[in-house]
């Protein structure tokens, strides 16, 4: 524990000692033109105070980050426009819907593909490009043409979710349905199994690894997803509404309080799927 | 014991297409084994004994000839399970236990819970490893998971056991003792046995017949009954009767095969 813990800490510790001399650096033009309007001569040491400490500077200091962070998620009330959490809730919730629809949607292109030749040969080439249209461009389109449907809120960003989340998961689950051997298939051949047969009782188990890499792949893409659709629907809440709003007014504190806020979330919804992952290989005896 | 043909194969040939050309694997082969017959088939590498054994348990097709298991065909046999295959590696599942492994093909058949219970015990006594039910795969040595293998094999019951190079992984101690064990079983269950290997002394340690097969194209040399008795200890091994017919199935290997 001790041994992996050092190198995380140093590193960390290496990047926020980074961070603190690039905020003097990127934020000391203001700093110093403010000093000369003022017709101050600016110490060392003020510099390094003032750069620190501007409302909005171009780049914001972690403690500035961080607290902004604390005061939004535990001075506001999480109901209030001005909540961290609000705003968390509001990504979560179109990541979480979009990540189901993405993984039912990949399981089952997955299965087809596996099992029948055409689908293989007609969707797969498809599935590829879809993934090769920029987001940012299609986005849009998505929320117009959901909306015009009768589709609001939630649901035009569970679908840009579900668009980026269930190619991790098709491509996963296509190699982990098909990674029995010829010998297992021959060997179920011999007990005369059914395809059906052969599918739950050797290619879903088989493919559980591989699942797990997918899910993780896929909730990323997922929370990508939600945040890229919240950006150009003018959305009024969510980490990307935040992020936006935080870029048309200058309040870079904001907009690097909702990007950690995102990180935050991404780590521990992988995090969890991790949680689980272990939980279920050290049930099905797989080596981690 | 009846003489009842259980396996028939006339004149059977098999030819893969490959991107090298035509490769013959099986050409005009010929053979008739008899209920209860230990038969083994020996031969070098590309000589189709595999195949041969494929062929039986319709995991290959013949392009030309015929053949029936049981007075069927291939594929009518294995779908009324008429046998059990053992392939080179175990193939147990390592998620699940070695009893459930055995229930494997028992589940996929939609045998009953409590007689898939009873098979399982029966088998695991055969094998002798009534201890190792609540076990994983990765619990046990090779050779007992090999004999896991043949248990899983002989859980459903059927008359003809299939089994190519089962013991070829394992070290020479392990396979004496699995082809000692091996004698035993075939001896209590009465199986029809087809037994594929590169071993002579394995092969004539085992068999009631051996079937000497060559390469380019895979056909048989020579079908050599055993007069060996029944009871067969290792030592059996030294005695002049054996070391003959060892003699003659290398005879017959030396004469279907150039080493050029």
């Amino acid at each position: 524990m001790n041994k992996s813990l050092i190198p995380i800490v140093t590193i960390s510790m290496f990047i926020v000692l980074i961070w603190y001399a690039f905020s003097i650096v990127l934020n000391s033009s203001w700093a110093l033109d403010k000093a000369e309007r003022n017709n101050q001569k600016l110490s060392f040491s003020e510099l390094v105070h003032d750069t620190w400490s501007q409302k909005k500077p171009k780049l914001p200091t972690p403690h500035q980050v961080g607290y902004e962070m604390w005061k939004t998620t535990f001075d506001k009330k999480i109901t209030s426009k001005r909540s961290l959490v609000y705003h968390g809730w509001i990504t979560l919730s179109a990541t979480l819907a979009g990540f189901m629809l993405g993984t039912l949607l990949g399981v089952l292109l997955a299965l087809a593909i596996v099992h029948d030749k055409a689908t293989d040969l007609s969707v797969m080439p498809w599935i590829i490009t879809s993934q090769t249209i920029p987001i940012l461009a299609l986005a849009p389109m998505i929320i117009v043409v959901s909306s015009s449907i009768g589709f609001t809120g939630l649901m035009p960003k569970a679908i840009i979710s579900m668009y980026l989340s269930f190619f991790p998961i098709v491509v996963g689950m296509v190699k982990g349905l098909r990674s029995p051997d010829l010998l297992e298939i021959d060997q179920m051949k011999t007990w005369s199994a059914s395809q059906f047969q052969i599918l739950i009782k050797l290619r879903l188990p088989k493919s559980i690894p591989f699942l797990f890499t997918s899910l993780k792949l896929g909730m990323a893409a997922s929370l990508v997803g939600a945040i890229v659709g919240e950006l150009p629907s003018g959305a009024i809440a969510g980490l990307g509404a935040r992020m936006l709003s935080g870029s048309y007014y200058g309040q870079t504190i904001q907009i690097w309080s909702a990007l950690f806020a995102a990180a935050i979330l991404a780590a521990s919804l992988v995090g969890l799927i991790s949680l689980i992952q272990a939980f279920v290989f050290k049930r099905m005896m797989i080596a981690q | 014991m009846t003489n009842e043909t259980v396996i028939s194969a006339k004149s059977l040939d098999l030819t893969f297409q490959t991107n090298d050309g035509p490769v013959h694997a099986l050409k005009d082969v010929n053979l008739n084994v008899t209920k209860g017959d230990f038969v083994s088939f020996i031969g070098p590498s590309g000589c189709g004994k595999t195949t041969f054994l494929r062929v039986m348990a319709d995991l290959d097709q013949p392009t030309d000839g015929t053949i029936t298991i049981n007075g069927v065909s291939p594929k009518a046999a294995r779908e009324s399970r008429a046998y059990g295959y053992v392939f080179q590696s175990a193939g147990l599942y390592p998620w699940r236990t070695i009893g459930k492994n055995i229930r494997l093909p028992l589940e996929i058949m939609g045998i009953s819970k409590s007689e898939q219970k009873e098979r399982v015990e029966k088998v695991l006594k055969l094998v002798e490893l009534e201890d190792f039910e609540k076990k994983f795969p990765w619990q046990l040595s090779g050779g007992m998971q090999q004999r896991v293998s043949i248990a899983r094999a002989l859980a459903f019951d059927a008359d003809i056991l299939l089994m190519d190079e089962p013991f070829g992984a394992l070290d020479e101690i392990v396979r004496d003792y699995l082809n000692e064990q091996l004698l035993k079983l075939w001896h209590s269950t009465k199986k029809t046995i087809c037994f594929v290997t590169h071993s002579i002394p394995e092969a004539v340690y085992l068999s009631t017949k051996i079937v000497v097969m060559s390469p380019r194209p895979g056909r048989i040399i020579d079908i050599i009954e055993s007069d060996l008795p029944d009871k067969r200890p290792l030592e059996i091994r030294d005695t002049k009767e054996f070391i003959d017919i060892a003699q003659r199935v290398r005879e017959g290997l030396r004469a279907g095969h150039s080493y050029e």
